[in-house]
């Protein structure tokens, strides 16, 4: 036997890495929290590891997960030992697959990562719902409760499978356990093959299709033979629960590790008893062991295989003196008799009652419960809640726990002061930004930790829903035990504020224990600090008597080049203070770590690393603790007073980290919420943000235009509004024509600037006495915080621009108009953004967004805020966001709403025509709403349409106030990015594009899966490196906007801002105007390219300069004007694709990885730009051919001849 | 006839080398100048600065966003490991040494001693047959004096010397107060070779973006005049040899430094201008001129024309100057 090697890793490495080394094909669809598991996998691939067979696994991405499982099914069919990994909607898009695989009796593990379905919302969070969805599919459910149990019951499930031909779901808690890092042993190849049988294998393959040996599966029955055929899988399911664990105990034998179908745990003759599964059973057995350790009776019995669900097993579980139980489920089955688990548990009762097998001497209590969906936090404390409630003499059934629920009154009580954790385990909570390295650190101290000493070691990451400016929190424990404490640390002994601006925004002591470590990252020494600390902050560090240590870390990043990263000068600190390690053992195993994990990055920075290590200690302090507070900075309110009572009530309190607090009743019932929520969650990220030079500065427009956030507006409006100007309210006279005499001002929101420097970098103005400036320029942000938030109201109470009179077409023009999507939490310097931004601001008004899920969907629609905004009439865009895959049909479906409704409308009209008046019917009937001021005239007649219905009492009259509003134009956009339109979506969104309804696409191509980090799809680019094409991509880019114009009857538009503003403007404009299906596909520069943000536009420029944007418009309507559709709007080639590429690290980094594959991808995509160009040209000149009349041809024929 | 000439100690059949360009980033243009009669060749330099720039941009790019949102917690695959800094540039040089057979000459670009040591270490176990320093120093801190100016240079090349054994050649800019002086001590402190002169990129204006642009452009014969000056001034006084660079397009600029010093003499710009097969030319057109002017051996020209072998050394000095403004003729 091998030796088996102590790791640290989490969740989802452990299932990849027992999947990788038993299976030959993985075809996988990155979803979250799954993706990581298919990126290990074909990690490990593209690094040559092999599996326990000495080959490397072919790892595959599909389009969808019905694409993977399809793949999957076929390699099955053919004889491959093949996985997937999957969870949530992707999973519920296997299940028709998995019936057939299971069918079939063919064996397979998906190794799933449990997470929310979504309903009402979305969540990317853990809990049963997508498991329990499958569950009548016939595929075996077995479920993992920790790290180590991953990995083992990987293996185990993987065995089973093969003697049983049933089929796996191996499920482990969607982040608490996919994305936990733990210390565990790592199973060796030995234990892998001392598994797998070989002979099982080979029958396997035997059973594969092949013309050598043809068979036919997969047939049509009919009524007289599917039921019997359907029934010919019973021996199989009644095998396999004994296979499953005698598997686990043939495991147990090789690792010492014993599990079983059912395992319990807790005193012998325990009267109350918990039933569970998952991540939550390892809570429940501390809460047991904790209140059996005290005298308690308690008992906790965990499902493992949880299908083929044996009674037998179960019962045998049981201890014979139970008396009451609780089946705790982590789902929701709306208007069911209860949650599954539940359910199985009364009738496995039922079932021994009626059998004669009772293991207890009366039929017990049984109440079911639900807990912990999307991750809601599951304590010792809720476990004994449940005990407690099983106490009464009448418990609640289908009660919740964990939230206040006092709609129904389901939930109950608990006493969160109820604590099980000793002293021996060290409790550390980190606070950090993202951008500071603070997580990376704490993984690599876990590791340190966890492979270095004898201790255990935990993990845990909570980050915040924001993209940009987000706060990660850092939950490590270690200590001589195994932990099991799988819940957030709410008991710290030692808290780390790595961002000193955190302390006026969070109360991050409030977890802190007595006498607990405060290590704080500041700019401030040891002697000065403490007049620098919020009151509240102040008083807790003398009422808990904490131990208080300073860093100026900021300095000694800079000092050492390490910029904003301070991430290994916090770990130095840690380690110096926590005194986990000698001092001196603990810098040496810091730096070991520095040199794993930047090793291959290169030595400069490795010795950069090191510097600051080696500067850290010098610059910690310990302070010398104040008797008295004298403090009087508070907490700021979180959102103004002003903010509307929704905002002041529910949405302040999530953007407060309260949300677990928010009871039922305040909730929204069925996921409606408010728009225009963003501009209340003031989130002061900008560092620095842009001041304007009036003087400088042309009136151009293009620093709003390109404005991913919205936070620098442009008003346009008479000089008598400057009255009550604040002093530092900056305007100068409008230079342009259309507004003689009239005041013009940019205005930046202070506390929603990014600070991304977008508009500094396009603004085409330089100071003539410096050139380093422009018209805009950077400037530290706290200085003029106070001045520019006065400014920005004052600013905001200026009216808007008058629809009617602005000039949309033209960028300045456009800038006028009011954003109707603001404050976003994208990424700073966002390159989606500013489209959506710019459609807001042209059709906001009358716009309903159908959204794809993906980056657009979160910072669109992630609670807390959304920043879909409203104007000062309260309209605005309506927004909603379906599926991933869905989302033009879902778009489509809005226009069939539309179109009917307005034909209804209009039946109505024709109705009622002699009561309203034939004329004013007739007006609102032929309206010409192709202006702004045609819409707005619209809208005027239907405000009288409706105040004479509302004096009418025919039925008639009724019905058509409900639909009166659809007489005015709306617009539909259907947004989502690459991964929806060329991947998952696209079979849809070909099909929607053919339907000649009048509907606007906009895709924002940020070429590669962009929320869920990165991964590969068909958008694409040659040579580019993404997750699944390691080796930069293979093949050429998906021309999808081609296949759109084979349709004839579609606008396509092809547009990069950043290279052309006013097509971009057009060709929006010209698709909004179509009557017809419209597809924009707009070039979105993304931080998964790996580059300096704040120059996307010039990275757009270079793209399109390089010829791999080409920009065009092909617009349907000039063809009955008998002019070329087709405008190919870029020049030909300017500068060479390397001069592009090598300034973006996803295509420089294959330089640096592969250089000669590298230059032969360069090569190919330098031939393929200039072949497309090619084509576009010809089809350009062809399509102006075919609109040339046939006389006008063959005079220019004749004249040539 | 004898073309033959000693470079830093290596036997080059004729004094015609190119100098550090991007011609050498191309294996396959390092063999076409080996082919055109090159005899031996200067690689490209290894920037130091660029290196660590790299690893930089590398480092911040790929951490980038990482960790931040839950849902993408990396936005690229792990690579095992990358051609940073100088592995690459190592790698070129070795497969240098195996396509040719004539003197590889590798070259170091950068400021500081304590990167520059483990670089031309590892240079010379690439296999290199010497080592070009360039000192790519323009020192616009006024708080620094000449003197400890020089002194980094003389430190770097001592520093360097003791670490490795091939030959190490100076290159240098004309920018000292006293040329022969800072030539003097760079000898004395064992440069094999000094390499006279380096052209620095000169920044350009953009008037219509108001941006300061770098520029390269390619010298003219002309600018041969500065070096063949000061290596006339500097042959036989210092030990160190000597390689002219700068304005050298045809045999008859090469034979001019020659005749002045030189023991080699570097094209780069004719080169890029040209075309490699213009190095064949300018050997041809240096033989041709021996032959026709009956000398036998490039060591028999050599230092010819130097300052103390003319008749007039003052020429070399301010007199010349005078000389040269009272020739001009103006024209009305």
């Amino acid at each position: 036997m091998s030796q088996r090697r102590k790791v640290t890793i989490d969740g989802n490495e452990a299932a990849a890495f027992v999947a990788h080394k038993t299976n030959e094909v993985c075809a996988i669809y990155p979803i979250t929290p799954s993706s990581n598991m298919g990126e290990w996998a074909d990690a490990w691939s593209a690094a040559g590891e092999r599996n326990i067979w000495g080959s490397i696994p072919d790892v595959v991405e599909l389009q969808s997960e019905g694409g993977a499982s399809g793949a999957v099914h076929g390699a099955l069919q053919t004889g491959s030992l093949t996985t997937t990994f999957t969870a949530s909607q992707g999973l519920l898009l296997m299940i028709p697959n998995m019936y057939k695989i299971a069918g079939e009796l063919t064996s397979t593990v998906f190794h799933v990562s449990a997470r929310s379905v979504a309903a009402q919302a979305l969540s990317i969070f853990g809990d049963h719902s997508d498991v329990m969805a499958v569950r009548q599919t016939g595929f075996g459910l077995l479920a993992s409760n920790n790290v180590q149990e991953v990995m083992d019951l990987a293996l185990i499930s993987q065995a089973a499978t093969l003697e049983a031909r049933v089929p796996f779901v191996h499920f482990f808690d969607g982040f608490r356990v996919s994305h936990e890092v733990k210390k565990i042993e790592e199973l060796s190849d030995d234990d892998m093959r001392a598994m797998m049988d070989d002979a099982l294998i080979s029958a396997h393959k035997k059973r594969g299709l092949t013309p050598d040996s043809p068979v036919l599966r997969g047939t049509a029955q009919n009524p007289d033979v599917f039921f019997q055929g359907r029934e010919t899988v019973n021996p199989f399911y009644l095998k396999t629960p004994g296979i499953v664990q005698n598997a686990m105990d043939k495991f147990a034998g090789i690792t010492g590790r014993q599990y079983n179908l059912f395992d319990y745990f807790g005193a012998e003759d325990a009267e109350s008893v918990i039933i569970m599964m998952g991540s939550g059973c390892d809570t429940a057995e501390e809460a047991v062991e904790f209140l059996n350790n005290q005298g308690g009776k308690y008992g906790l019995v965990k499902v493992r295989l949880y299908r083929p669900f044996s009674i037998e097993h179960f019962i045998g579980a049981i201890p014979k003196t139970a008396k009451e139980i609780a089946v705790l489920d982590r789902t929701k089955e709306p208007g069911s008799a209860g949650e599954p688990l539940y359910k199985d548990v009364v009738t496995a009762f039922a079932e021994a009652m009626t059998s004669g097998t009772m293991p207890t001497a009366q039929f017990p209590k049984i109440i079911g419960g639900r807990y912990g969906l999307s991750s809601k936090e599951f304590t010792p404390a809720m476990v004994k809640g449940v005990f407690d409630e099983l106490a009464k003499d009448k418990p609640k059934n289908m009660f919740t726990v964990g939230i206040i629920e006092d709609v129904t009154n389901s939930s109950i009580d608990y006493d969160p002061a109820f604590i099980t954790e000793g002293d021996d385990v060290f409790r550390g909570m980190f606070y950090g930004l993202g951008a500071d390295g603070t997580v990376g650190a704490n993984k690599n101290s876990i590791k340190i930790i966890g492979e270095e000493t004898d201790f255990f070691a935990q993990g845990y990451f909570v980050y915040d829903s924001k993209k940009s400016g987000s706060m990660t929190t850092s939950h490590l424990r270690f200590g001589p035990k195994e932990i099991k404490s799988s819940y957030l640390i709410n008991t710290a002994n030692f808290v780390a504020c790595h961002q000193f601006f955190f302390l006026e925004k969070f109360d991050m002591l409030k977890n802190a224990v007595e006498g607990a470590t405060f290590l704080l990252n500041s700019p401030y020494g040891p002697d000065e600090v403490w007049q620098h600390l919020p009151r509240p902050v102040q008083q807790q560090i003398i009422d808990k008597k904490l131990k208080f240590y300073v860093i100026d870390g900021y300095t000694v990043a800079n000092e050492t080049g390490m910029g904003a990263r301070v991430n290994t000068i916090m770990q130095t600190c840690f380690f110096a203070i926590s005194g986990i390690l000698p001092k001196d053992e603990a810098i040496e195993k810091i730096k070991g770590s520095i040199k794993k994990t930047y090793g291959a990055k290169g030595e400069k920075i490795v010795q950069m690393n090191f510097n600051a290590v080696d500067q850290t200690l010098a610059h910690l302090f310990q302070v010398d603790v104040p008797a008295e507070v004298t403090s009087t900075l508070e907490y700021p309110p979180t959102v103004s007073d002003k903010a509307p009572d929704f905002v002041r009530d529910v949405t302040s309190m999530m953007i407060a980290g309260h949300g677990d607090d928010i009871p039922v009743s305040k909730m929204p019932v069925d996921g409606t919420y408010p728009t225009a929520t963003a501009l209340w969650e003031k989130r002061n990220i900008g560092l620095e943000i842009p001041e304007w030079d009036t003087v400088t500065c042309i009136q151009c427009g293009k620093c709003a235009n390109v404005c991913p956030h919205a936070t620098i507006r442009i008003k346009v409006f008479p000089p008598e509004h400057l009255e009550g100007a604040p002093a530092t309210f900056k305007s100068t006279d409008y230079r342009g024509k259309e507004y003689p005499g009239m005041k013009y001002s940019i205005q930046v929101a202070p506390e929603d600037c990014t600070g991304c420097s977008l508009c500094v970098e396009v603004c085409p103005a330089k100071n003539k006495t410096e050139v380093r400036l422009k018209a805009i320029n950077m400037v530290p942000q706290p200085p003029i915080r106070e001045q520019e938030r006065e400014n920005w109201d004052f600013f905001l109470s200026i009216p808007e621009a008058d629809r009617k009179e602005v000039k949309i077409d033209t960028i300045k023009g456009s800038q006028f108009l009011q954003p109707l999507f603001e404050f976003s939490g994208a990424c700073s310097g966002c390159g989606e953004t500013p489209y959506v931004k710019l459609v807001s601001q042209l059709f906001g008004d009358r716009t309903v967004v159908a959204n794809a899920t993906g980056c657009s969907s979160i910072y669109g629609g992630n609670l807390p805020t959304t920043p879909w905004a409203k104007n000062a009439d309260g309209r605005g865009p309506a927004w909603s966001n379906s599926l991933f895959e869905d989302n033009a049909e879902f778009g489509y479906g809005f226009r069939l709403t539309i179109d009917k409704q307005t034909e209804y409308a209009k039946e109505m009209l024709v109705a009622l025509a002699s009561d309203l008046g034939e004329d004013f019917v007739r007006e609102l009937f032929d309206a010409d709403q192709s202006t702004e001021a045609g819409i707005m005239d619209q809208r005027d007649r239907v405000v009288t349409l409706k105040q004479k219905l509302e004096g009418m009492n025919k039925p008639e009259a009724k019905r058509l106030l409900d639909v009166a509003d659809f007489l005015v134009k709306k617009s539909v956009w259907i947004m989502g990015g690459d991964g929806w339109a060329y991947d998952i979506g696209y079979g849809g969104l070909d099909h929607v594009l053919a339907s000649g309804r009048n509907v606007n696409v906009l895709v924002m191509d940020t070429e590669v899966y962009s929320n869920t980090g990165g991964q590969m799809s068909k958008a694409t680019p040659l040579g580019a490196v993404a997750k699944f094409a390691a080796g930069g991509k293979p093949t050429i880019k998906k021309d999808l906007g081609l296949m759109a114009m084979s349709y004839g009857d579609v606008y396509v538009a092809k547009i990069a801002m950043g290279a052309n503003d006013v097509q971009t403007l057009r060709a929006l404009l010209e698709a909004e105007a179509y009557d017809g299906p419209s597809l924009i596909i707009a070039y979105s520069h993304c931080i998964a390219h790996g580059i300096d943000m704040s120059k996307g536009m010039d990275h757009q420029k270079a793209l399109v300069d390089s010829g791999m944007w080409p920009l065009y418009r092909y617009n349907p309507t000039h063809i009955a004007q008998g002019k070329n559709p087709f405008k190919l709007e870029s020049k030909a080639p300017k500068i060479p694709v390397k001069e592009f590429t090598s300034t973006e690290t996803r295509f420089a980094m294959l330089y640096k990885s592969k250089p000669e594959e590298a230059k032969r991808l360069n090569d190919l995509a330098q031939q393929q730009v200039e072949t497309q160009y090619r084509y576009y040209q010809q089809l350009e000149e062809l399509m102006g051919k075919l609109m040339t009349p046939k006389e006008a041809m063959e005079e220019a024929a004749g004249a040539s001849e | 006839m004898d073309l033959s000439t000693t470079y830093m100690g290596l036997q080059l059949k004729h004094p015609v080398v190119p100098s550090a360009s991007p011609l050498s980033r191309d294996l396959g243009t390092i063999k076409a100048m080996e082919d055109a009669g090159a005899a031996a060749v200067v690689m490209y330099s290894l920037f130091e600065e660029q290196i660590a720039h790299d690893q930089k941009q590398l480092d911040h790019f790929l951490a980038q966003g990482t960790e931040s949102y839950q849902e993408a917690l990396s936005y690229f695959p792990e690579q095992e490991d990358y051609n940073l800094g100088p592995d690459e540039y190592l790698e070129h040089v070795r497969l240098a040494k195996q396509a040719t057979d004539i003197p590889i000459i590798g070259s170091l670009n950068g400021v500081s001693t304590g990167g520059w040591i483990d670089y031309a270490k590892k240079i010379q176990e690439a296999g290199a047959d010497g080592l070009e320093l360039n000192v790519y120093y323009i020192p616009t801190d006024g708080k620094y004096s000449s003197m400890e100016i020089e002194q980094i240079y003389l430190n770097d090349l001592k520093a360097i010397k003791e670490s490795i054994s091939i030959p190490v050649a100076m290159k240098l800019s004309p920018f000292f107060s006293s040329f022969a002086n800072m030539a003097k001590k760079l000898d004395d402190a064992g440069a094999d070779a000094l390499v006279l002169f380096n052209r620095f990129y000169q920044p350009d204006f953009d008037l219509e973006n108001l941006e300061v642009v770098p520029t390269v452009t390619l010298s003219v014969a002309n600018e041969g005049r500065l070096p063949l000056r000061w290596i006339a001034i500097l042959y036989g006084k210092i030990k160190a040899n000597m390689a002219a660079t700068t304005g050298i397009h045809t045999g008859i600029d090469a034979l001019k430094m020659l005749m002045a010093g030189a023991d080699v003499t570097m094209v780069c710009s004719a080169l890029l201008e040209h075309g490699v097969p213009r190095l064949t030319q300018i050997v041809n057109e240096l033989q041709q001129w021996m032959e026709e002017n009956e000398y036998e051996s490039v060591a028999q020209l050599k230092g010819s024309m130097s300052q103390k072998s003319v008749a007039e050394p003052a020429a070399f000095e301010r007199a010349n100057y005078m000389k040269a403004l009272q020739s001009w003729k103006v024209i009305i």
